[in-house]
């Protein structure tokens, strides 16, 4: 390990007169990074799976990954080669699907340290890599940001980046732009301050870092900052909106997904809950938590930023992904982002200014009664505020939100979100007595129960532009998996039980599943192989939060357990087993 | 391939012996670095206390170490590592408790010149404090939520129980190089750094303040096994009440403040 550096920095030495231009993403016959483009539509334009042949769809070859924790992340497909990342211990695994039966190539190991496992919060999970200028990019549990070479899987460089002592952890899928990899961190509910990092991708060399609470200086806010609500102006808010120091270790991660606009030149990513205060000792609106910025890749400076949650009650966090399209609403065109957010309102906003233009509940909501466009506010439901020594009953959606992590896919054929997501309430009560590091306390116990549907997971065909679902298809256990929309009109869904399905666009009808030896939380992909035929792959592999009681043999005798979750998922383990697969499916 | 079978065989009759062996183990999970509790060096009041009870029970000591994080019940004694925790809160849902062998609370550390003050004094407002943070959603410690309560949240800084060194500790330190007025911490855990800090620090009993009679200051204290392990619990029990005043002692020694109804 010593000679890592002087090793790294040689290749660096030697990259460097390599120009790094964007990744022309290859879209018709890949997915290079895990939202497929910059845009994270998601949407493969291949279309020789449709509709009428969708239900012939075998299975094309299988890849055991050797792990058995909770596998989120989407196969990464570039130049011939399929990149799998796993769960901790983070092996990347390259496939050569010109092989017969997709032969491994290279199996990279980062020995990611052990310790990690008992700090991450959700499960151990990665979700995925990307692929740009013949390198494979991914970040690991223990804070690493690795380049390997594409082809060789060798290590090119590696930056260490976060503090693990501190509980700070990385599972977000980074994003190459403009010659930088964006990696943003995890773990705010232990009291880590959130960030997002670009890394220069030829060296590893940090190249800016804007931290989402604190100075300005530091949040990389100046001149150029103009969000579209007063309520975000003013001078250091990452300090002011917090009681003094709180904003240290205030949380605002960034583990969900990146997106990009080219034209705009503008970055865009949601910040995470604050902590690990309770929320009666962080008064303010704990600014830049739970919200999103659009900032500019060159050196990271903030264009604009809004907060959807100000002063987070629930642990919605802002994470959720941002899918960039461009919609015709009231006459109009305009650039928008849709973000289906965890407190429960699909958000289009206009991505060049900030401005909201709908918010509209997806799912039931008691947690507040609105969004003021004008202003920019959610109007919070005091009744449902979690407070030391009252009991709260049906708090909706629950903790995860109305969606959790699980990305969205957006097909621009139907102008349809596919939005894969849960229908949870919960009740949070007060009292029992626990402890941790020697520390004994009491606290707010969560326990989730299903939703008003009675169905834990629904899948939502969400109109953006109409404000209302066109079709739900609705699941057992919350949908954990990220969508996959095809211009095929096809849709591929993961579930927590197991099964792979593809569903109509226009209409959610049924057109075929398989159901796979363990539960579905990955991303499915599809890419055109080097035999010509269009492929769909995903991870199955039970586990992340929804799934730890299965993944994390946690003991459902607790309803605590797992932040709550484990209450609502008892009967999980009836229906699959631990188990990390990929599954890729093509027609005969 | 073929020499693999009896390879296994022999590894699955050593460990069969092993369980045989086992009974008269005791098999303690503790973390390996959360002074004043226990280190892998022996040196917390914990691991007097397990050498204490193995003795009296005519069994050997046997360490796993653990860091005591998210998840330590279930890897523990969930993932039958060890059989025993030396130090739970009595009741704790998750495992089967002995009857409490010490009883202690929150206190507020301070230092001699600055009086120790009611939840209800203004001048807490303006008096640089830390309280532990927990690092779990909406969960607090309960004198972190009096301060609240009470509006002192200015200037109350939080330390993580996860990071270099008790959390405890970093607090202690802090009053010392006059970084920070007080602290409201877990008494067992700050009044080790207390006693120890030059010039020894004033440790005052904290009680819950009009209105939050429902949060706990005081919580007693328990060995815990699994749910299904009532004979050794029994057996902890006895011996515990045998060597009461050897526990006492060891107490004692650490500075563990401690109310009454912490006897077996």
């Amino acid at each position: 390990m010593l000679a890592a550096p002087r090793f790294a920095a040689t290749i660096a030495a030697c990259l460097a007169g390599v120009a790094l231009a964007a990744p022309p993403p290859d879209e018709a016959a890949g997915w290079p990074m895990a939202a497929h483009d910059y845009a994270n539509t998601r949407f493969s334009p291949l279309s020789d799976i449709d509709t009428s042949n969708a239900k012939e769809l075998k299975l094309a070859f299988t890849f055991s990954t050797g792990v058995v924790r909770g596998h989120e992340a989407a196969p990464i497909v570039a130049g011939g080669l399929m990149y799998v990342v796993t769960p901790y211990p983070d092996y990347v695994y390259a496939l050569d699907l010109a092989k017969p039966g997709a032969a491994l190539k290279w199996k990279y190991d980062p020995k990611t340290e052990a310790s990690a496992q008992g700090v991450a919060c959700c499960d151990v999970v990665n979700r995925g890599g990307a692929y740009a200028d013949g390198r494979f990019f991914f970040n690991t549990l223990d804070d690493n940001t690795i380049a390997l070479d594409a082809a060789s899987g060798k290590e090119l460089w590696r930056a260490h980046l976060g503090d693990i002592a501190r509980g700070e952890t990385i599972t977000m899928a980074p994003l190459v732009v403009k010659g930088k990899v964006l990696v943003g961190n995890s773990g705010g509910e232990l009291g880590v301050r959130g960030w997002l990092t670009a890394l220069d991708a030829a060296s590893g060399k940090v190249a800016w870092r804007a931290f989402n609470t604190g100075p300005d200086s530091e949040a990389l806010i100046g001149e150029g900052f103009a969000p579209f609500y007063a309520s975000d102006r003013g001078k250091d808010m990452g300090v002011s909106t917090w009681p003094p120091n709180a904003w240290k270790i205030g949380g605002g991660t960034v583990w969900g997904f990146v997106s990009y606009d080219p034209d705009l030149d503008l970055l865009y990513y949601g910040t995470a809950n604050p902590g690990p205060w309770n929320p009666q000792q962080r008064p303010g609106a704990n600014k830049w938590t739970s919200g999103v910025f659009a900032r500019k890749p060159a050196d990271g400076t903030a264009r604009w930023f809004y907060q959807y949650s100000p002063h987070d009650l629930h642990d919605y966090d802002g994470v959720n992904e941002h899918v960039l399209v461009d919609l015709t609403i009231d006459g109009t065109p305009r650039k928008v982002l849709l973000h289906p957010d965890r407190n429960g309102y699909v958000y289009v906003m206009d991505r060049a200014t900030g401005e909201v233009l709908s918010a509209t509940a997806y799912v039931p909501i008691t947690t507040s009664t609105g969004v003021d466009t004008h202003t920019g506010a959610i109007a919070w439901n005091p009744e449902k505020e979690p407070k030391a020594g009252r009991m709260v009953n049906d708090i909706c959606p629950a903790s995860p939100g109305g969606k959790d992590w699980q990305p969205s896919a957006w097909s621009p054929r139907t102008r349809l979100l596919y939005i894969p997501h849960q229908d949870l309430c919960q009740d949070a009560e007060t009292y029992e007595v626990s402890y941790i590091a020697g520390t004994p306390y009491v606290g707010a116990d969560l326990k989730m129960k299903p939703g008003p549907s009675g169905h834990r997971g629904v899948f939502t065909a969400w109109d953006p532009v109409a404000r209302r679902a066109a079709w739900k298809v609705e699941e057992l256990f919350p949908v954990w998996s990220g969508a996959l929309a095809t211009a095929g009109d096809v849709v591929f869904y993961g579930t927590m039980d197991g099964w792979f399905k593809a569903v109509d666009a226009r209409t959610g009808s049924a057109l075929w599943k398989f159901k796979a030896g363990s539960g579905i939380i990955g991303q499915p992909v599809s890419y055109r192989g080097p035999d010509g035929k269009q492929y769909v792959a995903v991870l199955a592999g039970i586990g992340g939060w929804a799934g730890a009681v299965v993944a994390g043999d946690l003991d459902v005798r607790d309803p605590t357990a797992a932040g709550g979750f484990a209450n609502v998922m008892k009967d999980l383990s009836q229906h699959t087993t631990k188990g990390g697969m990929l599954y890729v499916f093509s027609l005969p | 391939m073929c020499s693999r079978f009896p390879r296994r065989a022999a590894a699955a009759l050593v460990a069969l012996l092993a369980t045989a062996a086992s009974a008269a183990e005791l098999r303690v999970c503790a973390d390996p670095d959360n002074m004043p509790y226990s280190d892998t060096r022996g040196l917390g009041f914990e691991n007097r206390i397990a050498a204490l009870v193995a003795a009296e029970m005519g069994m050997a000591l046997r360490y796993e170490w653990m860091p005591l994080r998210r998840g330590f019940v279930r890897k523990t004694l969930g993932a039958n590592l060890c059989d025993v925790l030396i130090g739970v809160p009595a009741g704790f849902d998750r495992v089967l408790t002995t009857r409490p062998y010490y009883r202690s609370a929150y206190v507020f550390v301070h230092r001699r010149d600055q009086p120790a003050r009611g939840f209800d004094d203004p001048r807490l407002r303006s008096m640089r404090l830390g309280v532990q943070l927990i690092g779990n959603d909406l969960a607090a410690t309960p004198p972190g939520l009096a301060l609240a309560e009470h509006g002192a949240v200015e200037n109350v800084t939080g330390f993580t129980i996860y990071g270099e060194g008790p959390a405890a500790e970093r607090m202690v330190e802090a009053i010392e190089h006059g970084g920070l007025d007080g602290c409201l911490a877990w008494g067992p855990q700050v009044a080790y750094f207390a006693r120890r800090a030059d010039p020894p620090l004033e440790v005052t009993l904290l009680t819950a303040p009009a209105g939050m009679e429902a949060i706990p200051f005081t919580f007693p204290i328990s060995m815990g096994v699994r749910k299904a392990d009532g004979a050794l619990r029994d057996r902890l029990d006895r011996a515990l009440e045998r060597r009461h005043a050897d526990i006492e002692a060891i107490l004692d020694s650490y500075a563990v403040p401690r109310l009454a109804g912490g006897t077996p």
